[in-house]
């Protein structure tokens, strides 16, 4: 079943088009990955999906994106509730500076939960699904820039996953981090998507075989081609996904 | 890369077919001895099969080593795949060709009646191991299909061949130690065929990415 599901999309940059004609539809509990060359549109598609693009001048949108049945752009939408629905990782951790807990409680206080039985659950909850619990537990009061990349970037995770969101958008999640770290989140990502979905962009080819179920590549600000991952990368359907994927241009 | 990658890749086209070749003359050369009682020409057979099991350890080391630097994907990947597979029948092709050889050292120069049909079999089945290695070379489906077919036709052989043997026996024409060299003979061929089979269903694999069933 499909969690999202666009139609027709455009998106324009003042005069220059970035996206053109985007149609799909995203499956719900996988991990969908985007690829294509720098520039080819894959990261402001995933950020239209939460409406991060709505805060950049002179931005332009057409078409269909509905989220659960419902169109995301519509006046009924309250755009805080869409991004605690839809959640956002970057490819830099970017902790606030503040603790481990605050950062993590920052977002359920955020949404009016103020009692500290249920912060502490939650945040609990959320550095376990996170798979960091038992390396900060006992510095949950220390400051999150003490951190290392990688348990940074899986505090920003935790952090994203606080709110409940029923989607995860990450922006190159690991380009940032040294190979340990990437294979633990890559690890992270592979059990989140038993209760959750989640949408990556990457440019790490190898990443998007690993970890995802289906794969889009983009071009030009155009979807080339959707599909199983599998098939995808054994027998790609489009010329130019195989001139991509084996290197013959990008 | 992508250019020593693609370099890469010609070398292995290359290896593949020249292995292909070997074998051709492997099975050829075999034949040939058989029909001629040539034992010198056989002896030279079993002698040569070594260059082809060599052979399919370095392409082997070739293909693990692309997986390893290059991390194929689509008909990369396809294509070193199907490599794999398809050295493990040639390399068996060349083992046959040399147990045929083998055989035909001990029958001395001995022939019988019916003697041809073995013969044609043994074209038929180098056709088809040429047709497969062409198909590769060409990446041409339907000469892939062709060897395919041509399958059966040698099955065919193999029954036809089998129920002269045993006429041969009942009639007490031929001693049972060189009706079964016959049937061994003859069998491999047969198992020839099958491999020659296989190398065309791998050839089909690399180039539409699906592979026949059965």
């Amino acid at each position: 079943m499909s969690i999202i599901t666009v139609k027709d999309m455009c998106l324009w940059y003042g005069d220059h088009q970035a996206l053109k004609n985007v149609s799909i539809e995203i499956p719900e509990k996988s991990i969908t990955a985007f690829i294509g060359p720098s520039g080819c549109g894959k990261s402001t598609f995933l950020k239209t999906l939460n409406r991060m693009n709505d805060l950049i001048p002179g931005v332009k949108i057409t078409g269909d994106i509905c989220y659960e049945g419902t169109d995301i752009f519509s006046r009924e939408v309250d755009v805080n509730h869409l991004r605690k629905e839809i959640g956002m990782v970057f490819q830099k951790p970017n902790p606030f500076p503040m603790s481990i807990y605050d950062n993590i409680a920052y977002g359920p206080r955020t949404h009016g939960i103020t009692g500290k039985v249920e912060l502490d659950e939650i945040v609990e909850r959320a550095l376990r699904d996170a798979a960091i619990w038992d390396e900060v537990k006992d510095r949950l009061k220390k400051n999150a820039l003490g951190m290392s990349g990688g348990q940074q970037q899986r505090l920003c995770i935790a952090r994203a996953l606080a709110v409940q969101p029923k989607i995860l958008l990450m922006d190159e999640p690991t380009s940032a981090l040294d190979p340990i770290s990437t294979s633990r989140i890559e690890e992270l990502v592979l059990e989140l998507k038993e209760k959750y979905t989640i949408v990556m962009v990457t440019h790490n080819m190898q990443q998007a075989v690993r970890v995802s179920d289906y794969t889009a590549f983009f071009l030009l600000g155009e979807l080339v081609e959707f599909g199983k991952t599998d098939d995808i990368f054994s027998q790609p359907q489009d010329q130019r996904t195989e001139d991509y994927i084996t290197g013959r241009f990008g | 890369m992508r250019n020593r990658f693609d370099e890469q890749l010609f070398e292995l086209n290359r290896e593949i077919i020249e292995m292909g070749a070997m074998c051709e003359e492997a099975i050829a050369a075999a034949a040939k001895a058989l029909s001629d009682g040539d034992i010198a020409l056989a002896e030279k057979v079993r002698i040569n099969s070594g260059a082809i099991d060599q052979m399919e350890r370095d392409i082997e080391g070739r293909c693990m080593k692309l997986l390893l630097h290059q991390q194929p994907v689509a008909r990369d990947l396809r294509l070193i795949s199907a490599a794999l597979k398809m050295i493990t029948d040639m390399e068996r092709i060349g083992d046959q060709a040399e147990d045929i050889a083998e055989i035909v050292t001990f029958l001395n120069g001995r022939t019988m009646e019916g003697m041809e049909l073995i013969e044609e079999m043994a074209r038929e089945t180098i056709e088809m191991v040429t047709g497969s290695v062409d198909a590769f070379v060409k990446k041409d489906i339907e000469l892939a299909m062709q060897v395919i077919h041509k399958d059966d036709i040698v099955d065919d052989y193999f029954s036809r061949v089998k129920c002269g043997i045993i006429t041969l026996i009942t009639e007490d024409h031929a001693d049972g130690e060189f009706a079964l060299d016959l049937l061994m003979i003859s069998k491999y061929f047969e198992r020839i065929g099958d491999h020659a089979t296989n190398i065309a269903e791998w050839v089909i694999y690399s180039v539409t990415g699906t592979h026949k069933e059965g």
